[in-house]
């Protein structure tokens, strides 16, 4: 599988309180994601497009459980996010929700609006304005099989009619 | 071949005799923990579509603690919701507005040394404070577990964090966690699990090493246990749980651990962790005399018995500073009883406190006592990210009860020694 995007680069430690910040968090979905990431980047929920793609620093997603921190990304079409590492709990909820969360040590020639493209399979992603490609980590087997079935709801559903 | 506690309870969970490091397995879940925030409401849909109901109600405990008290019409429905979610499934273990999740689960019994157990809150680790191999996992995760009884996992690693030593007067496990955050940095854990051990560790109360087990979340870890003892089984036994075989529950002399962290007590200094990280922790004495408008006591991380015990220390025969608030959130509504019993909750009522229902309310943002625009917040909570407690230019600090509540009388960041060796 390979994605094609626009890159929003962010730094180290973005939390689930500023993806999905908590007096928002009984609001509709719609409403959340108006203002994820908002005390980070105020034109990112207005401006992110389907298809964009995260490229951030280390322990991404770190923090509360949330897993609306996913779920908003999703909505607002968000395609992958590529990191060094990630906050565990967020990463579990990536692939729950059917977005992969890519762990990538060599992002730093990444720069935001860039343009890249994603290898799931094959681990590698390549900055098609400079043309250098990274090598990625691969997605382990049983996370792919989620993002194949578009998140942990429809890989259950097929797994209990089996 | 040796093994960790970790690795023992995760075999046991998978039903074989070792597991490795980097395995990734399926594990029968002994507990799941859930709340009103990320429980019923999130999973009542799931459950509706995949056509089940959920697969023990008897290893289910139900809380609702993130919208309590509710504060508005849409806070009310989520409470209803979760009510009417736990009459349908006849969840017995279900305690309505009577404390935070992390608090009441052990308070009232449900976990004990051994167990595999995953909470829908990220301070699940708390429970590894009872040598339970507990992790906090997202609303669709609880879901597949609430159906199939089942999660799985990657057999993390052990890193051990080995505490000698005794700290001083005024000082306290909420010290030695932000300690950590700042030695070690917020992604120090990497999803692995933490282990506490040393004779610090030994020398603490149940309520001290939970403040350590749930702040391996603040250490990015899966987990932070602690190996169970005789302080672990007399608490869990007077919880009216069995603590069963708790010795088998401990890491084998010669388990392979990913690295060892020693720290030293008889030095610590009370901490002070200034916005938007725990990592940002410094020696209180080198702290910013920062303006504050609400001193915090509250959450499952600063506001249990102990807890407001340290604050009740520093506030006896004392006043909160004029103009400044100094708001209370017992963890449980059991702690606040017992609390009220023995003369706690008097002292700090008449310091000028204002107490608040028990609840995770102000510390995630979600209820009352929350922060206005540009207010700053000294609190006994877990983290203090950007927006976190509120409006997102609202700012926290962290720091433990002691802390506060000195803070709270003279109306800055204060060291509580000051205050505890001269009492009024």
């Amino acid at each position: 599988m390979t994605l094609t995007g626009r890159v929003w680069r962010f730094g180290d430690d973005v939390n689930t309180d500023v993806i999905a910040p908590g007096i928002y968090m009984k609001s509709p979905l719609q409403e959340l994601a108006e203002h994820c990431l908002e005390s980070v980047d105020a034109s990112f929920a207005s401006s992110v497009q389907s298809g964009d793609i995260i490229v951030s620093g280390k322990n991404f997603g770190m923090g509360s459980s949330r897993e609306q921190a996913a779920q908003v990304l999703e909505h607002l079409g968000v395609a992958a996010v590529i990191a060094p590492s990630f906050g565990g709990i967020f990463y579990r909820n990536a692939f729950n929700w059917g977005l992969p969360a890519i762990v990538c040590a060599a992002v730093n020639g990444i720069e935001m609006s860039q343009r890249i493209e994603v290898d799931l399979a094959g681990g590698s992603i390549t900055n098609l304005d400079s043309g250098i490609s990274v090598a990625s980590d691969a997605i382990p087997d049983h996370l792919m099989g989620l993002i194949d079935a578009g998140g942990l709801v429809p890989y259950l559903e097929k797994k209990l009619k089996d | 071949m040796q093994q960790t506690i970790a690795q023992k309870i995760i075999a046991k969970a998978a039903g074989a005799d070792y597991v490795s490091p980097g395995d990734i397995v399926t594990c029968a879940v002994d507990l799941a923990m859930i709340h009103d925030s990320g429980g019923p409401r999130r999973a009542k849909p799931i459950l509706e579509r995949l056509g089940v109901g959920v697969w023990d109600a008897s290893k289910i405990v139900l809380i609702s603690d993130h919208y309590a008290p509710c504060v508005d019409a849409e806070s009310a429905a989520i409470l209803k919701l979760t009510r009417e979610w736990a009459a349908e499934h006849n969840i017995l273990n279900f305690y309505d507005q009577q404390g935070i999740c992390h608090v009441v689960t052990p308070e009232r019994g449900h976990l004990c040394p051994g167990m595999f157990a995953v909470g829908g809150d990220s301070h699940s680790p708390t429970g590894g404070a009872f040598g339970a191999y507990m992790f906090g996992i997202g609303a669709t995760d609880m879901a597949g577990v609430l159906a199939t009884g089942e999660t799985w996992i990657r057999v993390p690693g052990t890193i051990r964090i080995h505490w000698t030593g005794t700290f001083g007067p005024g000082v306290a496990a909420k010290d030695m966690a932000l300690k950590m955050c700042a030695e070690l940095g917020m992604d120090a854990g990497d999803y692995q699990a933490i282990e506490y051990g040393g004779d610090t560790i030994a020398g603490l109360g149940m309520m001290e090493r939970m403040t350590l087990a749930n702040m391996a979340a603040e250490l990015g870890a899966q987990t932070g246990i602690v190996e169970p003892d005789e302080t672990t089984a007399a608490y869990v036994q007077s919880a009216g749980a069995d603590p069963g075989d708790w010795q088998a529950f401990r890491s084998d002399e010669g388990a392979d651990y990913l690295t060892t962290h020693d720290f030293s007590a008889n030095e610590l200094e009370p901490q002070v962790a200034a916005p938007h990280s725990p990592s940002n922790a410094v020696d209180v004495g080198d702290a910013d005399k920062a303006h504050i408008d609400q001193f915090y006591i509250g959450a499952c991380t600063g506001a249990k018995l102990n807890d407001l015990e340290m604050a009740a220390s520093v506030l006896k025969g004392r006043h909160v500073a004029p103009g400044k608030r100094l708001t209370v959130a017992p963890a449980s509504a059991r702690i606040l009883a017992e609390a009220m019993r023995n003369g706690t909750m008097q002292i700090i009522m008449d310091a000028g406190a204002n107490l608040l229902p028990t609840g995770c309310g102000a510390c995630a943002g979600y209820g009352v006592g929350t922060l206005a625009e540009d207010e700053v917040c000294l609190a006994s909570t877990a983290r203090n990210f950007q927006g976190r407690m509120g409006a997102k230019t609202s700012k926290v600090y962290l720091a433990s009860p002691y802390t506060v509540a000195a803070s709270a009388v003279t109306g800055t960041i204060t060291d509580p020694r000051d205050l505890l060796g001269d009492a009024p």
